[in-house]
């Protein structure tokens, strides 16, 4: 494989491996936050029991999306040193800013909230979670900035060989901004829900003790509520969202939709098996009009296929291939589309389920939540890998295609090398976050000391004594 | 001053404070299986550096990101330049974070103690490894005239920067040993100072190995001239003062100066560099400087605004979580890594 193959598969590894613990780190911090706030106003106990208990979670979570963030930040340079010189000055931006509001503030607050429990006032101590997920929201936003200047770049002119910034304002007022971020923040949001769900429901099938089932029976009606509100919120978002990409990456929705031609109305694709170098279905099952009312809202109305968008870019951009690879991108938005109907459902049931005293001892719900909280990370990994696969060939969509951005000093060994260095690495830090995690989530709200194991010379000793 | 000036000043302030605060806990992580014996004693030290670590890397994230906004053409050439030397650090500081937060959470001891080598082999690496870099940049690398890095990962490797990254970190290790005597309490402080005694005159030698290493391997003397002015003196000077008030047991004003000594360090290497940010050993013309790397003065604008009602902000709640947690981290003390 040449070097620019292994740099895009490298950038496809780290992202989707950093975004397994963004979205719970978005998701569930408001969570912990509105807990504590509980245990502030009531000075109940199971409060501040959830609130660590969940709190802990969050920060073996936490602790993952940090580190692997920052290969992001200097993975552009490493691998994409030509991408970095067309458009730092317009995206280097976002980055810094990202950098100075965001994770500074997230990162000392997160400090002084763990280790501040005995040391702060309470209100203090309260407002550092607070401005913990502030700072993590913020970072979501100035990270999508970049991002939508790629899917849709603003405010920059081509000068002198590159893109130059002309309004910092349309740069991070890009309306496509506004409708990616609520998307990634519901679904966030959405994520979080789900993993408070699956493990409450895990300890209600259980839990003998009262105040395990009464801690956990509160945390599963807040993950309820919750997941409904943001499912129905991301599914709204999103349609919005794929409405909009209609009209600016025509391509990216059609090669979603598998549409080869051109259609008035548009059928939409069930189920397509494509031959994609000659650009037609294999076997496909279609719905008669369903896609122009979802692009349109009514049952006609013209939906730009793969086809034509290619004629139209031959005679925009020049000669070139400017299709995407269209099974990656229908089947991914597929995916994505289906966990989060799926999800929609789940979490209708859940709330319907918790507003009755019997939801206890609904043993299929109990148990279908469990392997549920995989949903949203099928969703948001399958999200992005077509949001940014659908771009191709561009790495910024009218701007630049993805092979000229790569780095021409760095070789295909060089790549190689780290891309299997980063894998192996976060193959094994994965394995130990997953422990942990499903330790704690075990354990629940009475989790076992940790300082017993002092001396490891005594333990040692004492076991080969035993 | 113009706005490209400001900026490389800047980037400059932030490496600094970058290495102030988190030179002390690679220090800190460097010292872990040195200074403390028992497991108690190992989560008492990670626990010192505990609430402030991450909010000290976050410099190194922000100087990452002003030098992509600001210099665009230095940000891709150095990491695309540097590249195995970077993946290096970034393997670090990802074994390193994640094995603060990991530590603690089980009690087997072998799963304590090999986090425990992550945090230091994460801490050491980077100690090393910045400062062969930013020596890298004052010496000159292989860069071509459409400023790509022509050289491999060996070219980064000379006496010059390997002493240059000995004395990052040696300097680290002490003005960690430093913090780490002011934060603990026996038996962990009069081991941290046996530290200190031992690795500090190794740090000022090595210093002054660099200093003198910087006439005879960059082009400062045909620069500067003999004299270089009151900066790398200040910087051996504080080293000295840091030694003779570690002597007198005077430890808060020997971190201050260790402190001084990194920001003169520091100070010397950027005035040394500017206007370029990366020398070309191919042809001096070929180098990197604030002017040919730039982004253009609207972005730099932009970002001054930015910067200035942010860092302000960012000091005073980064200041406030020092005081917060200035207290010694005691038999007593609560952990929490």
């Amino acid at each position: 494989m040449d070097a620019l193959t292994l740099a895009r598969w490298q950038f496809g590894i780290t992202t989707v491996y950093h975004f397994f613990f963004v979205p719970l780190t978005l998701g569930l911090v408001w969570v912990v936050a509105g807990l504590q706030t509980a245990y502030y106003f009531t000075g109940d106990e199971i409060w501040k029991r959830l609130t660590k208990f969940w709190g802990k979670l969050f920060l073996i979570n936490f602790a993952m999306g940090v580190v692997t963030g920052i290969v992001q930040e200097f993975q552009f340079g490493m691998n994409w040193s030509e991408y970095s010189r067309f458009v730092g000055d317009v995206f280097g931006a976002p980055l810094a800013i990202e950098a100075l509001l965001a994770f500074f503030l997230e990162s000392t607050f997160l400090g002084l909230w763990i280790f501040g429990w005995d040391k702060l006032p309470k209100k203090a101590h309260l407002a550092a979670i607070w401005l913990v997920a502030i700072g993590s929201n913020i970072s979501a936003y100035w990270i999508l900035v970049a991002n939508s200047f790629m899917q849709q770049p603003m405010g920059y002119a081509i000068r002198n060989g590159r893109a130059e910034m002309e309004s910092f304002w349309a740069l991070i007022s890009n309306p496509h901004v506004f409708v990616q971020f609520p998307h990634v923040i519901t679904a966030a949001m959405a994520t979080g829900a789900f993993f408070m769900l699956g493990i409450s429901a895990w300890h209600l099938a259980r839990a003998k003790d009262e105040e395990t089932r009464e801690a956990f029976r509160r945390s599963f009606r807040i993950g309820a509520a919750y997941g409904l509100v943001a499912t129905v919120a991301v599914s709204v978002v999103g349609h919005t969202q794929a409405q909009y990409m209609t009209r600016v990456q025509p391509m990216k929705m059609a090669a979603a939709e598998a549409l080869w031609e051109t259609a008035d109305p548009a059928p939409m694709s069930l189920f397509t098996w494509g031959h994609e170098p000659e650009r037609r279905d294999l076997f496909a099952v279609k719905v008669p009009g369903l896609l122009s009312f979802l692009a349109h809202n009514r049952f006609s109305g013209e939906v730009k296929g793969i086809k034509n968008l290619q004629a139209e870019y031959e005679a925009a951009f020049g000669p070139g291939d400017y299709v995407p690879p269209v099974m990656w991108t229908y089947w991914n938005f597929r995916v994505m589309v289906g966990a989060g109907m799926l999800m929609l459902l789940l979490a209708a049931w859940a709330l319907w389920g918790s507003l009755r005293a019997s939801f206890e001892r609904s043993r299929w719900l109990l148990a279908l939540l469990v392997p549920a909280i995989t949903l949203p990370y099928i969703a948001n990994s399958a999200g992005w890998i077509f949001t940014e696969i659908g771009r191709a060939p561009w790495i910024v969509f009218g701007v630049m295609t993805i092979d000229k951005g790569v780095s021409p000093g760095v070789g295909a060994g060089e790549v190689l090398t780290t891309l299997v260095g980063f894998t192996l690495l976060y193959a094994a830090l994965m394995a130990a976050d997953l422990y942990l995690l499903l330790k704690f989530a075990k354990a629940g709200i009475h989790p076992p000391a940790l300082d017993a194991a002092d001396a490891p010379e005594l333990g040692v000793a004492g076991a080969v004594r035993a | 001053m113009d706005l490209n000036t400001l900026w490389f000043v800047l980037i400059a302030v932030l490496f600094t404070g970058f290495f102030v605060l988190e030179g002390f806990d690679y220090g800190v992580g460097i010292l872990l299986p040195f200074v403390a014996k028992t497991d108690a004693e190992r989560r008492r030290v990670v626990n010192t550096i505990g609430p402030v670590w991450d909010g000290n890397e976050v410099w190194l994230l922000t100087a990452g990101g002003a030098i992509f906004a600001a210099f665009p053409h230095w940000y891709a050439t150095l990491f695309s330049g540097f590249y195995l030397a970077l993946f290096l650090i970034l393997a670090a500081l990802i074994v390193r974070g994640v094995a603060f937060e990991f530590r603690s959470k089980d009690k087997s001891p072998t799963w304590r103690a090999t986090w425990d080598w992550m945090i230091f082999v994460g801490s050491l690496l980077p100690a090393l490894l910045f400062g062969i870099a930013l020596a890298n940049l004052l010496k000159g690398t292989p860069i071509d005239a459409s400023k790509n890095f022509v050289g491999g990962f060996f070219d980064l490797l000379s006496p010059y920067t390997l002493i240059a990254g000995l004395a990052s970190l040696s300097l680290f290790v002490t003005h960690g040993a430093i913090f780490l005597n002011l934060k603990s309490a026996e038996p962990i402080r009069s081991r941290s100072t046996a530290a200190i005694k031992k690795i500090g005159p190794a740090a000022t030698v090595l210093l002054l190995l660099f200093v003198v290493g910087t006439y005879v391997w960059t082009d400062v003397y045909a620069r500067l001239g003999l004299n270089p002015g009151l900066v790398p003196l200040l910087a051996l000077g504080t080293l000295l003062t840091a030694g003779y008030l570690i002597h007198r047991e005077s430890m808060g004003w020997a971190f201050v100066m260790t402190t001084l000594a990194i920001v003169f360090s520091v100070a010397t290497l950027f005035m040394a560099l500017f206007p370029r940010v990366m020398v070309s050993s191919l042809d001096p013309s070929w180098s990197l400087t604030i002017y040919n790397a730039s982004s253009t003065p609207y972005t730099l604008k932009i970002m001054s605004i930015v910067a200035g009602i942010f860092v302000p902000i960012v000091l005073v709640y980064q200041a406030w979580t020092y005081w917060v947690f200035r207290h010694r981290i005691t038999a007593e003390s609560k952990l929490e890594y």
